[in-house]
């Protein structure tokens, strides 16, 4: 369950838990060296203070001066402060007994240490192992307080013992402040710190979840660019970034020649359909044609008759004429392209033009002569042009650019005039096409055809406002020129 | 309050004054039979002791007459001792081998009931002034203590807290307050003048403030008369 949660979550919480266990670690370390650092400074200090004591008291056992001494014992509780209450200052005479204490309440006079408590007890078994002038100090988990006994002795005469008595719970209530000291310092840390990670985290993981999000969207075709700039930086998120933006380019390629692939191949049916119409309508047409023909030259048809004949004659022709603009035969023997070619087609366009009002810009690059077929190229070139002329409308702009780069015949055609729509764009070579505002709608048809059959290309593109038709067509390609 | 009362003689007697202080009766003596010293405040007992050696100058009038008691004082938590044999086997305090009432008197007490005065107690030291007796039972070290009521009573004002840790639980008879005693080397011109000055100091405000401040009424002139009780003591005891 967790390990599903998004990173979003997961990271911020693995985070927080190595923050959370990092303090806790780190925390209980301190402490126990705090620990540690306290009952050591506690043991060094009592040794301290029973050191500055034995000497006067010293001097007071040798005078018997138990007065002298309880003073001296009580000295370091003279401000009674609270945290000196739990230590306590014991004097044992020779034999062991007490002989003064800063707590004379709790040990009295002449006490024997047994009659004090069980830790009082230990103590003395310890005593009575090591009495040598060196500090004894008992400090077992098991008793309630820690002890150092150390000699009250001058030049090996030994009068007495003192002992320094600390109260573990005094110990443990210094360990608590610092303890609580640290849990407020660690929760502090905590409190600043997992915020950090949390936003951490989720900066982390945002650029992720994006990419995340739009590789889910694939499927459904949505394959823009990550916006530039989302993430400047070229660790792996930013390569991967880099690497979504190049796969989405190329998926969007692969679609766009999947698509040019199919429009190709309806194309193509298309034409071969319309190919094999045409000639099944071709040959008796042909037939009814020469039928008239002969009835015309042979027969006397009265006046009735003559006007049926010329209808029907009318209509033949008109069915041959679109038959044969269907039937685009690009093999037909032909002339190379001249300039002359171009200048015709201009003298051509010129009236239409002009009665649109249409200003039409040629820019020419051509040498005088190129391995093309003269009279496809022509038409092609009239279709492009005239369709350009109607769609600029009145007073629009119609510019023609034609030219050789790098081996290959480029021919432009841009209007300014209104832009096509994505449905037309789609069908925009297809026969019969119910775009068309004038004429049968074979036009842009016709140049397909002449253009593939050339092994050219031809596309329609929209940009700054101008339609524009691009036609390109290999040099090397193979004509037959009479 | 030792250097007030010292700029208050000087001015009076019109001569410099120098007060030593010792902590213990014996050295005062041994002071004063040394001839350091012209005057002495000293204890009943010292005073007696001494005998030839010092006159009596003056006697401080506590609550109206020249005179205080010995208390036997306790610990505020011992609800139970009635007298000074009800401490048999626990520690005692006594304040200055030569205090009547901080140890002539305990001593006499257990001599009167017939007890030996050096195993009664289970241990005795001495504490060297009657002030810090009271701390010595007010703390627990010891079980007992003999004071001088003056000391009590002027610490109960002082240090209430410290005295309420003890309780009173015998008045002696009355004794003759420790008298202001002078060198019999001091000329009889200095010992009137001192004396004056003395008898006179409640007179005037500067001297009331210093009897305040010593809860004294004044001083007057005493009779060696009044330390007659202290004296037999001292013979039944085997002191003198």
């Amino acid at each position: 369950m967790l390990f599903n949660l998004s990173l979003r979550y997961k990271l911020p919480i693995w985070g927080s838990l190595l923050i959370v266990v990092t303090a806790l670690v780190l925390t209980a370390s301190l402490m126990a060296q705090a620990w540690d650092n306290l009952r050591r400074d506690t043991l060094k200090s009592a040794e301290d203070l029973g050191r500055t004591m034995a000497r006067p008291l010293f001097t007071a056992l040798l005078h018997d001066d138990v007065w002298r001494a309880y003073e001296t014992v009580s000295l370091p509780f003279a401000d009674s402060k609270e945290s000196e209450l739990a230590k306590s200052l014991l004097v044992l005479d020779a034999s062991g007994l007490v002989y003064v204490s800063s707590d004379p309440e709790t040990h009295p006079i002449l006490t024997d240490l047994n009659g004090l408590g069980s830790d009082y007890q230990e103590l003395k078994q310890r005593l009575a192992v090591g009495r040598d002038s060196t500090p004894v100090v008992l400090d077992r988990s098991d008793i309630p307080h820690i002890f150092i006994a150390l000699p009250i002795a001058n030049d090996s005469i030994r009068l007495g013992t003192l002992i320094v008595a600390y109260d573990k719970d005094l110990l443990w209530q210094r360990f608590a402040i610092l303890i609580e000291r640290a849990v407020w310092i660690t929760l502090l840390v905590l409190a600043v710190l997992l915020p950090i990670n949390w936003y951490w985290g989720g900066r982390m993981v945002a650029p992720l979840r994006l990419v995340t999000r739009r590789l889910s969207r694939i499927g459904s075709g949505d394959l823009d660019n990550l916006e530039p700039g989302l993430y400047p930086y070229r660790d792996e998120i930013g390569q991967l970034y880099a690497a979504y933006d190049q796969m989405a380019v190329e998926l969007r390629e692969k679609v766009a020649l999947k698509q040019e692939v199919i429009k190709t191949e309806r194309m193509a049916a298309v034409g071969r359909l319309t190919a094999s119409i045409a000639h099944e309508i071709n040959n008796p047409l042909g037939g009814m044609l020469n039928a008239i023909s002969t009835l015309k030259r042979y027969g006397q048809p009265d006046p009735q008759t003559q006007k049926t004949i010329a209808l029907l004659e009318r209509g033949l022709s008109q069915i041959r004429e679109t038959v044969g603009a269907l039937l685009v035969e690009a093999k037909v023997k032909t002339r190379p392209l001249t300039g002359q070619d171009i200048e015709d087609v201009r003298v051509l366009v010129a009236p239409t033009a002009n009665k649109a009002k249409a200003a039409v810009e040629w820019q020419i690059d051509l040498p005088t002569s190129l391995p093309l077929p003269s009279t496809l190229i022509r038409q092609v070139l009239i279709n492009l042009t005239f369709n350009a002329i109607q769609a600029a409308g009145t007073g629009g702009k119609v510019a023609i650019k034609l030219g050789v780069v790098s081996g290959r015949f480029n021919l432009c055609v841009e209007n300014d005039g209104k832009l096509l729509s994505d449905e037309q764009r789609d069908s925009l070579f297809e026969p019969f096409s119910r775009f068309s505002e004038h004429g049968h709608g074979l036009g842009l048809w016709i140049c397909y055809q002449i253009v593939t059959q050339l092994d050219g290309e031809i596309r329609a593109e929209t940009r700054d406002g101008l339609t524009r038709f691009l036609v390109s067509l290999p040099l090397e390609c193979e004509i037959a020129t009479n | 309050m030792l250097a007030e009362w010292k700029i208050y003689l000087e001015s009076k007697l019109k001569r410099p004054v120098v007060f030593v202080q010792r902590d213990s009766y014996r050295e005062t003596m041994d002071l004063i039979q040394k001839e350091t010293l012209d005057f002495a405040w000293l204890c009943d007992y010292p005073y007696l002791a001494l005998g030839d050696e010092v006159r009596l100058l003056s006697v401080a009038s506590y609550k109206g007459k020249p005179a205080y008691q010995s208390y036997l004082i306790v610990p505020s938590s011992d609800t139970q001792s009635k007298t000074i044999t009800d401490l048999e086997g626990k520690v005692f305090a006594y304040a200055d081998p030569h205090s009547n009432t901080g140890y002539v008197v305990p001593r006499y007490l257990l001599k009167k009931a017939n007890k030996d005065t050096n195993s009664f107690f289970r241990r005795t030291f001495f504490t060297w002034s009657h002030h810090k007796a009271i701390q010595a039972v007010a703390s627990g070290l010891a079980q007992g203590a003999a004071i001088d009521s003056y000391v009590w009573e002027t610490l109960q004002r002082v240090n209430p807290a410290l005295v309420a840790k003890t309780r009173v639980v015998w008045k002696s008879p009355e004794y003759g307050f420790p008298p202001i005693v002078a060198h019999r080397q001091v000329g009889s011109k200095d010992f009137a003048e001192f004396q004056a000055v003395l008898f006179n100091m409640h007179r005037d405000p500067a001297g009331r403030a210093l009897l305040e401040k010593l809860n004294l009424d004044g001083f007057v002139a005493g009779s060696p008369r009044m330390y007659q009780n202290v004296a037999e003591m001292m013979r039944v005891l085997g002191d003198s």
